[in-house]
């Protein structure tokens, strides 16, 4: 299990976050954003367990459940907000809600 | 085991690289899903078995079924039986369905190598990680829980649509 190189898997995380962010900055709407975001939590949680399974501890996994509880609720409110704003403006446009007045 | 690895790790960024190329937001959805799936059998290969179900239970199930839910209800208006047709045509979902068939493949033959055994050598076993979880990190499980509760109970207000008397207020 161990035969896989540390740096590989780095190099996994590494790609999969830049991926996220470059979705971040290049997408205009605020869905593919949140899923954009996702993707960076889980490339972050990849890391974690990847140290994790290095060092043959928990913590790595335990790291995980906290960042998937983390993205649970993000989500949750995420989706709310993006659907309140689909309500007021009829857009999921980003450049759409920059004078956001309530 | 080295070559589920990183079969895993191509699709995973193949699969990433076009959810954010998609412009359709369920054919980006189903591309992120098989990415998470890979990355689950990133996380047994790499010796989290525990992990890698939680990855498929709730990202790829709980957290997936919420995007697909919200997407729905924002295309609620144009949404017609001539669009679902369109979805349904093979070319929406082959390409996720080429990918997820080679991860179906590795998973087969990660149960036909091992002999349907979860990894053994340098494995971290979810007792340890319940162990760890509720002993040194019990702190961060009552704060997790309260997280979760803040954010239930903000996407329950922000959710709500608001009453009559109260729209005619607003606008």
């Amino acid at each position: 299990m161990a035969s896989v190189p540390i740096d590989h898997a780095l190099i996994l995380a590494g790609i999969l976050f830049t991926v996220g962010l470059v979705g971040v900055l290049v997408r205009r709407n605020v869905l593919f954003m949140l899923l954009s975001i996702e993707i960076m939590l889980n490339a972050a949680g990849l890391a974690f367990v990847l140290a994790g399974a290095r060092w043959a501890q928990a913590d790595g996994q335990v790291m995980f459940l906290f960042i998937l509880t983390m993205a649970a609720a993000e989500v949750s409110v995420g989706l709310a907000l993006i659907l309140q704003m689909y309500h007021h403006r009829k857009t999921l446009d980003a450049d759409a809600f920059d004078r956001m007045r309530g | 085991m080295n070559i589920v690895f990183y079969i895993a790790a191509a699709v995973a960024i193949i699969a990433t690289v076009l959810v954010i190329t998609r412009t359709n937001a369920v054919h980006a959805l189903l591309y992120l899903i098989v990415s998470l799936l890979s990355v689950a059998l990133v996380f047994y290969s790499l010796g989290a078995p525990f992990v890698a179900a939680l990855e498929v239970i709730v990202y790829a199930g709980a957290i997936m079924v919420l995007f697909l839910f919200a997407i729905m209800i924002l295309n609620l208006g144009q949404q017609d039986s001539e669009q679902e047709r369109r979805w349904l045509q093979p070319a929406t979902w082959r390409g996720p369905a080429i990918l997820a068939t080679v991860l179906a493949i590795e998973l087969v033959y990660l149960f036909v190598a091992s002999g349907g055994r979860l990894p053994s050598n340098g494995a971290v076993e979810p007792r340890q990680v319940g162990i760890a979880l509720f002993g040194p990190y019990l702190l961060g499980v009552e704060l997790a829980s309260m997280l979760l509760l803040a954010g239930l109970v903000g996407a329950y207000h922000l959710g709500r649509r608001p009453r009559p008397q109260e729209q005619g207020g607003e606008t």
